[in-house]
């Protein structure tokens, strides 16, 4: 396939090599190292997309990770990605990228009436169009703006491919792979310094890959590619290509966002991590990002055809793609005469260098004049002609002060491209995430970096270092002072490189070019923001209406937050501010910058924490004969607990029930393994103790146990569970399961930070214990078969704990219940947890054993009144409020939370206090969390559904739990009501959506309420 | 993310720990004997300053110890490390942005 | 090699690397004490040998977790005297003798591994030894399963998921360290240069280990250009 704006030869494209790809679904052919941007370019095409608000044709910018325009759709369904920068997506066979926001084609978009309608879409437009009436916002505004807003489609398929992350670390990080960030990388690691070396293209060099400069004599890519070998050769360099640092953190704490397969064709999704995240901790960071350059604000600065003048060069030298045959060139400083003299030699026409100066820099002049191209001094472009392609420049000149001109009629160049050049603007994003303070050099009119803020320094064009020799040098001497100081000093002074000088020369600060008619009138448009299509007219607009301060400037006109974050528009549309407002930039100062550096998609920051892997899940030994039996499980913390087992064909509701009666009527066993376990040693074990829990333990006797309660400072329960005493100055305690981190943390602070006297060792056993509760009357009969240690009553009484052998195995038996029933749990070493698991079920079968799960616990416990914490509780509830008063001694001076119960809050009567509801019809089940009112005979309350909303009602309280009983056959829920304890037997009503239930209080104790079946 | 130099384990990512926030904020010796302004002045309030602060952390994923450290609310600049029961003089003024960052 | 001691190993060939669970050899007791209920052949071992990267799950060691003063001469010197063995003073360091491992904890807290079912007797003679100092030995034998990682993409392997540095500079054979592994906390141990990496993560957390081990070792070669 031809290509016909591809020179003649040159560039760093395989010729021989042919990429075949389509556009808007015509296929092209490019080379392989070809870019999107390039290829389409060298087939002609520079009509890429529509803007944002106008939907305005748009071309091609620039060569970079800057681009504002030029963004497509990448490939489909699963694949699909949207915003992607052309000048960025390197070309692999059969890709395949659509235009942007663009109905029914890019040639044909019926948008653009927008810009017809442009007056309606002037800065601030959002906050003037969608104000009123209030009701249209939901049903008209916000679906209108949804869809006008955002460029590409959001893709709707899952993610084909996968991403992962790596952690590295380093002495010395260099960010950019040009010839600073080479020069610096190359320094550090000649010390033995760690070095790595991230850069966001595909092959290093940076800037020297599209320019002709030599160093040392020779060309300059032979430096680079010498540098790469000595780099590689070095085990301790690691270099990160197509890889860019996104994110500077505190503490030299970087992330990078690398794309491994991006260049690939796509048949390989989902093999290989398609994209990876570098989280990166260095001791120094050299950043040496380089510059990106500015447009000119110049009447209908966007159509396709106008862009960037280093751009233009970079499609000509590294790509060998012109982007034009007859290419005006138009500046305001030096730089461009290079891309007009390389375009020239690649077989371009230059009908002319519309200078904005009086006077170019030092041989500029002849060298242009040597290659026949026309310099038009301070000449000025005042509009272009076409719309879908450059057809044509109109330039003017410029009287010698100001704004006026000394043409009366404007020339008109015939051209199909435009190549601008507004000055350069270092990349200081990443110094600037690092808290970094920027200085605005007017000189050079651009910020570069002052104060650094972290280990770091900034090198080469990003430092305002514009020419080549200082590039090196400064790379050069800050690699080695970046290993010295990570304790690297270097063995040998190496010698920077002599190249081949260019001088940066004068720029002149134009922000708004002079145009035929003032910016805001007529239909020409001086675009700042080619993204967010933010004109020289808005920004003026919003200057009128009184945002003269930067930030509210950007979130005013959109100025800058679009993707590309304003890399192009920042430093013109605060250049133009400044004009308006008579101030210099360095007085209005900069928006921040933040971090991402460029998009970042989210699969990368997922990386592997996705299915199967999005989040641990705990299992405790039995896990797989639960599974095996048919368990549901429930989540708790990280943890699955089996929820319920039902048998083939029955409901959850028939299973729990059935689960309970096993449990009530014979035997069942609980996984209670997950619960928090503390190994607590030490002579002052018993002190330490009794300053943490709201009982006393000082009498507790070896081998008993004690339900107790954790408060916090103020006296909000925080935890529970069983403390038991297992040695003179040894303990064994419980929390409940998802407090078990949070526990022993917080015991550790106060062991180690309040009273470090104390001799007492915490250590976390967890992990160490299966416990089975086995659970029922005939709980005794099944472990009676296990064990030669005496179960009954009198050997074995209530809240006994004893060491044992069952089943063969060194255990320690548990006489506690949770269920109300007769329980022992029965504690072995994790790893033998399941042949305890077994043994039991064996020994069981004669009875009927039934394996219960968490949801018949629940109501069993519920049953019995028993809190759960959590669920109970909310850090507003006292043991008081439990009616747990009696588990708070009296006697103790001092415990954790004693303070607080006399303080005025806490020592208030009508606390919401745990209370039983029982509603007044039996068959109805409360939801959990039901709002309770006094009873109402409000229809509004009483009749629920959509009947008008009520006055406001006091709330006195809510439902904690609730469950149906198969036990008592009816409902019954726990609430925490507003002086509840005081109001037993009196109804109020839950008003639901469904209507009022009316309920009864109670005592939250619902079934055998002197414990004579635990006890038996 | 920060760099913490636990003063046993050595330079952790921050993700390494968790932060018991203000440090040298003593459990009233005798709380039945504070009064309730005094006690409720514990409970809830917090200096909070602009500029350095002393906080207590927990290598909780390493060592399990616990620490103080002095570091700026500012630059996140982290200028003193100590053990429990340790109490240094205090830094000088560590917000300004031109002090360099990282660790101590 | 492959990992795994005492040629007691069971693999599992998974996309192209080579993960091994547990052992033929092993009695069905210690195959309970694994985390991951999963067995293979021993052909399947054979055929591992000699790949880059290998991951196994050993039966659990015998272990104890010792809290006691340094400062304590009496505690130090009796406690090494039980064990055989020194204490490591330097954080995050190991000692090793004979088939016994100790391991660096914390300032005051180190964790003794042993044979399995060693750990038994192993407490009860530091019991005896330390009656009247003020010290904890606690069997934790269960606590944690005991993963092994070899293979020279190890570390590439582990920094996927661990923000430590494990640079051959800054972490070498004889370090241990609790850190982070993906989502759980982790205690490592570095064997030796190959390199050996032995991970004892809480035993509940093993199945998720595993499989995130597994996921990150399918794709363990790099695409740096200094890639060996």
């Amino acid at each position: 396939m031809k290509q016909p704006f591809r020179t003649a030869q040159g560039g760093r494209i395989d010729r021989s090599r042919p990429v075949f790809f389509t556009f808007n679904g015509r296929q092209y052919a490019g080379h392989a190292g070809d870019t999107l941007a390039s290829a389409l370019l060298a087939n002609g095409v520079h009509l890429v997309g529509r803007s944002f608000k106008y939907h305005r044709p748009r071309g091609i910018l620039s060569a970079g990770c800057e681009e504002p325009s030029a963004l497509v759709q990448l490939e489909k369904g699963g694949l699909t990605e949207p915003n992607m920068r052309a000048p960025v997506v390197e070309l692999y066979d059969d890709l395949a990228a659509t235009s942007q926001n663009a109905w029914p084609s890019v040639e044909h978009d019926i948008g653009a009436v927008n810009g017809l309608l442009s007056k309606l879409f002037v800065a601030g437009f959002y906050y003037k169009t969608f104000m009123s009436p209030k009701s249209f916002w939901m049903k008209v505004y916000e679906p209108f703006i949804r869809r006008a807003a955002g460029l590409g489609k959001a893709p709707t398929e899952g993610d084909l491919d996968i991403y992962d992350k790596m952690h590295a670390h380093c002495d010395v990080l260099v960010v950019g792979g040009g010839p600073a960030g080479l020069a610096a990388a190359r320094a550090a690691a000649a010390s033995g310094a760690r070095v790595i070396l991230i850069d966001e293209q595909n092959e290093l060099g940076g800037a020297l890959l599209s320019a002709d400069e030599l160093i040392d004599g020779n060309p300059a890519l032979d430096w680079v590619a010498g540098i790469q070998a000595e780099l590689l050769a070095n085990p301790e360099v690691r270099i990160l290509t197509r890889t860019t640092v996104t994110g500077y953190y505190d503490h030299n704490y970087l992330i990078a966002a690398q794309r491994r397969t991006d260049h690939l064709p796509r048949r390989a999704a989902g093999k290989t991590a398609r994209q990876r995240l570098w989280k990166i901790r260095a001791a120094r960071v050299v950043l040496a990002t380089g510059a990106h350059e500015r447009p000119l604000v110049f009447a209908d600065n966007d159509r396709p055809g106008v862009m960037l003048a280093a751009a233009a060069r970079t499609y000509a030298n590294r790509y060998g793609a012109l982007v034009g045959k007859k290419v005006v060139v138009f500046t305001n400083n030096d730089s461009a005469y290079e891309a007009a003299f390389d375009l020239k030699i690649a077989g371009a026409a230059i009908p002319a260098i519309v200078d904005l100066r009086p006077e170019a820099g030092q041989g500029l002049l002849e060298r242009a004049r040597n290659l026949g191209i026309p310099v038009i001094a301070q000449g000025a472009i005042v509009g272009v002609k076409g719309t879908k392609r450059v057809a044509g420049a109109l330039v003017m000149r410029l009287a010698e002060a100001g704004e006026a001109f000394a043409d009366t009629q404007p020339a008109e160049l015939e051209c199909d491209a435009i190549a601008m050049s507004g000055g350069w603007s270092p990349a200081v994003h990443l110094f600037s995430q690092s808290q970094g303070k920027l200085r605005f050099d007017d000189a050079k009119a651009c910020f570069v970096p002052d104060v650094a803020a972290q280990h770091q320094a900034s090198v080469g064009a990003c430092n305002g270092s514009f020419e080549l020799g200082a590039c090196l040098a400064e790379g050069l001497d800050a690699g080695a002072a970046a290993a010295e100081a990570a304790g690297f000093p270097a063995t040998a002074k190496l010698v920077a490189p002599v190249a081949q000088s260019r001088a940066f020369g004068t720029i002149k600060q134009t922000w708004v070019v002079p145009s035929l008619r003032p910016v805001g009138h007529g239909k020409a448009k001086h675009f700042i923001d080619f993204q967010n299509d933010v004109t020289a007219a808005d920004v003026a607009l919003a200057h009128r209406e009184g945002y003269k301060h930067v930030e509210h400037l950007k979130r005013y006109t959109t100025m800058g937050m679009a993707t590309d974050q304003g890399k192009t528009s920042n430093v013109n549309a605060l250049g133009y501010l400044s004009t308006m407002l008579g101030t210099s930039i360095p007085e209005i100062g900069t928006t921040t910058f933040r971090a991402p550096y460029t998009p970042v998609t989210f699969g990368t920051l997922a990386g592997r924490d996705v299915g199967h892997l999005a989040d641990p899940e705990r299992h405790t030994p039995i896990h797989a004969w639960h599974v095996a039996r048919g368990a549901l499980f429930e989540d708790v913390g990280q943890w699955k607990r089996a929820w319920y087992y039902p048998r083939p064909g029955e409901t959850m509701e028939a299973a729990v029930s059935r689960e309970c009666r096993a449990v009530r009527e014979s035997v069942g066993v609980l996984d209670a393994s997950t619960l928090g376990k503390i190994d607590v040693q030490g002579q002052d074990a018993v002190t330490f103790l009794n300053l943490l829990y709201t009982s006393a333990f000082s009498k507790l006797e070896i081998g008993k146990a004690r339900y107790a309660l954790l408060c916090k400072e103020d006296g909000m329960v925080m935890d529970d569970g069983i403390v038991a005493r297992v040695g003179p100055s040894r303990f064994y305690l419980t929390t409940t399961t998802g407090g078990a981190a949070k526990v022993l943390d917080w015991m550790e602070d106060y062991l180690q930070t309040e009273w470090p006297h104390l001799k007492v060792y915490l250590t976390s056993i967890t992990e160490q214990w299966t416990v089975a509760q086995v659970a029922g009357p005939k709980a005794r009969a099944v472990l009676e078969k296990l064990t030669d240690t005496k179960l009954d009553k009198e050997s074995f009484p209530f809240m006994a704990v004893k060491d044992a052998t069952v089943a063969g195995l060194k255990a320690r038996i548990f006489r506690v219940s949770f269920t109300g029933e007769l329980s022992f749990e029965v504690a072995v070493p994790a790893h033998q947890g399941k042949q305890l698991w077994e043994a039991i079920f064996a020994a069981g079968d004669e009875f009927g054993i039934t394996p219960f799960g968490t949801e018949a616990m629940h109501v069993l416990r519920a049953e019995k009144g028993f809190i759960i914490v959590g669920q109970e509780t909310d850090a507003t509830v006292t043991p008081q409020d439990l009616g747990m008063g009696g588990m708070v001694s009296r006697l103790k001076p001092d415990f954790v939370g004693k303070r607080a119960y006399t303080r005025a809050d806490t020592a208030r009567v009508d606390r919401k206090q745990l209370v039983g509801l029982l509603t007044d019809e039996p068959q109805t089940v409360l939801p959990e969390g039901a709002q309770l009112v006094e009873v109402s005979d409000d229809p509004a309350l009483t009749k629920g559904g959509t009947s008008p909303l009520p006055a406001p009602v006091p709330m006195i309280g809510h439902v904690t739990s609730s469950y149906w009983s198969p036990t008592l056959g009816r409902s019954i829920a726990l609430a925490l009501v507003k002086g509840g304890s005081a109001r037993h037997g009196q109804v109020i009503m839950a008003p639901l959506t469904t209507g009022a239930v009316r309920c009864t209080i109670t005592g939250p104790v619902f079934y055998d309420a002197e414990g004579k079946r635990a006890n038996g | 993310m920060l760099l913490i130099t636990c003063p046993w384990c050595g330079p952790r990512d921050e993700i390494e720990f968790t932060c018991g926030g203000e440090a040298h904020r003593a459990r009233p010796q005798d709380p039945a004997a504070t009064d309730d302004a005094a006690f409720a002045d514990f409970l809830f309030m917090r200096t909070n300053p602009k500029g350095l602060q002393r906080e207590r952390w927990c290598h909780s994923q390493g060592c399990r110890r616990w620490f103080n450290l002095e570091r700026s609310t500012i630059t996140h600049e982290i200028t003193r490390i100590y053990k429990m029961g340790e109490q240094p003089e205090a830094s000088a003024d560590a917000t300004s942005p031109a002090r360099q960052g990282g660790q101590p | 090699m492959p990992a795994g001691t005492g040629g007691s190993s069971i693999f599992l060939a998974l996309d192209g690397a080579w993960f091994l669970i547990g052992d033929d050899l092993m009695s069905e007791l210690d195959r309970a004490a694994c985390t991951v209920p999963l067995g293979l052949s021993a052909k399947a071992f054979a055929e591992a040998a000699g790949t880059r990267l290998a991951l196994a799950e050993l039966v659990p060691p015998g272990a104890l977790n010792l809290r006691g003063d340094l400062a304590d001469h009496g505690f130090v010197s009796k406690a090494c005297a039980v064990l055989g063995c020194e204490l490591p003073r330097a954080p995050n360091s190991v000692q090793s003798a004979g088939e016994l491992t100790v391991l660096w904890l914390g300032p005051d807290e180190w964790l003794v591994l042993t044979a399995p079912g060693g750990e038994i007797s192993l407490a009860e003679r530091l019991e005896e030894a330390l009656l009247e100092t003020h010290v904890a030995v606690t069997d934790v034998s269960g606590n944690r399963a005991h993963l092994r990682l070899k293979g020279a993409a190890a570390r590439e392997v582990l920094a996927k998921g661990c923000p430590l540095d494990l640079h051959p500079r800054m972490f070498k054979p004889g370090s241990c360290a609790q850190t982070v592994l993906a989502r759980t906390s982790m205690l490592l141990h570095l064997l030796d240069d190959a390199p050996t990496f032995d991970l004892f993560p809480r035993r509940s957390f093993a199945p998720y280990v595993v499989a995130w081990l597994v996921d990150a070792m399918r794709d363990h070669e790099g695409v740096f250009l200094n890639a060996a």
